[in-house]
């Protein structure tokens, strides 16, 4: 009974010893390409809603009635001048009632009126989100009484829509901080475990280490085995991480995609399956590479 | 694989003063290890290419540390070791590997890989050195039916008897026909027959050109065997002297003068392909 029990005790201490870290490794690995895999799509998502938040992001520049032709051309021209300005797009006061009427469910509203009340006005575009604020600070500069005051005479009123822009890009910016900074701390993990993993080989080989340098093995001769151990540990986690990610794939994502058609785009356009796959594959095996090789040059000074 | 270049063994530890310079000079050796313990104390030699010499003396009196030193395994504390007239404490980390690939040594506890063959073990010291698959295919049976293991070539060390292992140590050091050749206790607990049949090989490969420094503790077999002798005690060399008329021979009269020497009958066992060429 006694000798049963040491042999349990051993095998489990052999476990421990080998089989345990690498399978501590290769799941941590195996998380983390998870979460890139969740991730990168989620990204992508994230990044062109923003950019579709950032499409409509604008300066209204509304104008005076009496602003005439030239006036208008000059302004422009003016306007196109300035710093992070993309473009500047005129619109009429016939074309802005023509819009109006177009998102009134009841146009009969508008009959009522004899005059057009709308003005004229510039859609001014900066060229990236960011530059919003500066762009209608140079619509607007300070005047004589360090007020704003409009660059033009003609000019009525500025407008943009900075206050409901904003809320989203902060909540998107969060989001993408929050996930990034997940995806780091799971990195250093799997770098770290897989270390680890390579670190208990070395101590269980390392009298054959010695062997090996003493009849004049270089340096990388026997580097390279625990390096390919850890790169095999970290490709198991990837090929475990993208077999779930393609059954998560096949089992929610595609039913979805054909009844929803803004999945559908997104799965089509911006990130197609196999590039994802090539992406997490060659991510678990340079994750796990940095893992061995750092460890390696720490612990195998041989 | 290697970053070393690769040159033939007859190009290595090519001596830089000459073709008469040593290839082993040990000026004012001295090595203490960590703790105190002086292991050897201001030793001085110098072997010649070609020759076969053994070291003998007392267990503890620093053989092993000097062939350690030899391969660089250890630093000496004091003086210079010197393989073909270089300096090989002044050898950068990156040459160790080519230093060792030169010197084939037979280590006293054999360093074995457990976990392979007979055949890889062998194969090992010549895929180190980036040899191809023709080369090893060829070399290795051929240096295992030198050394006479051919029928334990898919054999593990811990299926081996110590003598067995031994051969197996003499094989990798051998394998790649390495100018110099240091075998630390190679009949050590052995019979004498298998002994001779070890000291036999070793003559043999000295006589292919191979400089061969052999440890020993064995005073009676080196005292019959008339070769250089060097006498270590307590650390210091006290004797360095060629033992009873020096002489050329074969490897087969070699043979028969030790057996007969040794008391052990012709009939004895041949320690297989030793004495057959
Ligand atoms: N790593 C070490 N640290 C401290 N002392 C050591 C170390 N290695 C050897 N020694 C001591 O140095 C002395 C010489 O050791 P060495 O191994 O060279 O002896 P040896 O002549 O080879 O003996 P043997 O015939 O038994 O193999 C011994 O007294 C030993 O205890
Ligand atoms: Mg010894």
């Amino acid at each position: 009974m006694g000798r049963i029990g040491f042999f349990i005790k051993e095998g489990f201490r052999a476990l421990r010893r080998n089989a345990a870290p690498s399978v501590a490794a290769t799941v941590t690995t195996a998380i983390t390409i998870l979460v890139l895999g969740v991730l990168l799509p989620v990204f992508f998502f994230t990044q062109r809603t923003s950019e579709g938040v950032r499409e409509q992001l604008a300066v209204k520049v509304f104008l005076y009635d009496d602003a005439t032709k030239q006036e208008i051309g000059a302004l422009r021209q003016r306007i196109r001048g300035l710093e992070h300005v993309r473009s500047v797009a005129f619109v009429s006061k016939a074309e802005a009632l023509e819009i109006l009427k177009d998102r009134l469910k009841d146009p009969g509203v508008l009959r009522e009126l004899n005059t057009n009340p709308l003005p004229a006005s510039f859609t001014v575009k900066p060229d990236d989100a960011a530059n919003l604020t500066a762009v209608r600070r140079e619509l607007t500069p300070p005047g004589p009484d360090g007020r704003p005051k409009p660059i033009s005479g003609i000019v009525q009123n500025v407008v943009d829509a900075q206050e409901t822009a904003n809320p989203i890009e902060e909540v998107t910016s969060k989001l993408k901080i929050v996930l990034i900074l997940l995806t780091v701390l799971l990195v250093i993990a799997s770098v770290l475990l897989i270390g680890n993993t390579i670190r208990l080989s070395i101590y269980a080989r390392r009298r054959e280490v010695e062997v090996m340098r003493l009849v004049g093995a270089t340096r990388w001769f026997v580097r390279w085995p625990f390096m390919i151990e850890g790169v095999l540990v970290g490709i198991m986690g990837g090929a475990v991480a993208i077999l779930l990610l393609w059954l998560g794939k096949l089992i929610v994502v595609d039913p979805l995609a054909d009844s929803f058609t803004l999945i559908k785009a997104q799965t089509d356009t911006d990130l197609a399956f196999p590039v994802l796959v090539a992406v997490l594959a060659a991510s678990s095996t340079l994750v796990s590479a940095i893992g061995s090789g750092f460890t390696l040059r720490r612990f195998l000074r041989v | 694989m290697s970053r070393l270049r690769r040159k033939t063994p007859a190009d290595e530890l090519r001596p830089r003063r000459g073709p008469d310079s040593p290839i082993v000079e040990l000026h004012d050796v001295t090595k203490v290890y960590p703790g105190g313990h002086v292991a050897l104390e201001r030793v001085s030699m110098a072997i010649s290419r070609g020759e076969f010499v053994f070291l003998v003396g007392p267990t503890g009196c620093g053989k092993s540390t000097l062939i350690k030193l030899l391969i660089r395994d250890l630093d000496p504390t004091e003086g210079a070791v010197m393989i073909a007239g270089r300096d090989v404490a002044k050898l950068p980390d990156k040459k160790i590997p080519h230093l060792r690939r030169n010197i084939g040594t037979v280590f006293q506890d054999f360093k074995l890989l457990a976990n392979r063959t007979v055949y890889d073990n062998v194969a090992y010291a010549l895929q180190v050195i980036g040899a191809s698959r023709a080369e090893i295919r060829e070399k290795v049976p051929e240096t295992l039916r030198l050394v006479g293991l051919q029928s334990k070539v898919h054999s593990y060390p811990d299926q081996l008897s110590g003598g067995e292992q031994q051969r197996v140590s003499i094989a990798r050091a051998f394998v790649n026909h390495p100018p110099l050749l240091l075998a630390d206790e190679p009949s050590g607990n052995l019979d004498p027959v298998t002994s001779i049949g070890i000291m036999q090989l070793l003559y043999r490969i000295n006589r292919t050109g191979t400089t061969v420094l052999v440890v020993t503790h064995d005073r009676e077999m080196v005292d019959k065997m008339r070769r250089r002798v060097i006498e270590l005690y307590e650390g210091r060399v006290v004797r360095d002297e060629v033992g009873g008329g020096y002489t050329e021979e074969s490897t087969t009269e070699f043979g028969m003068r030790m057996r007969a020497e040794m008391g052990v009958g012709v009939e004895g066992h041949t320690n297989g392909g030793v004495d057959d060429f």
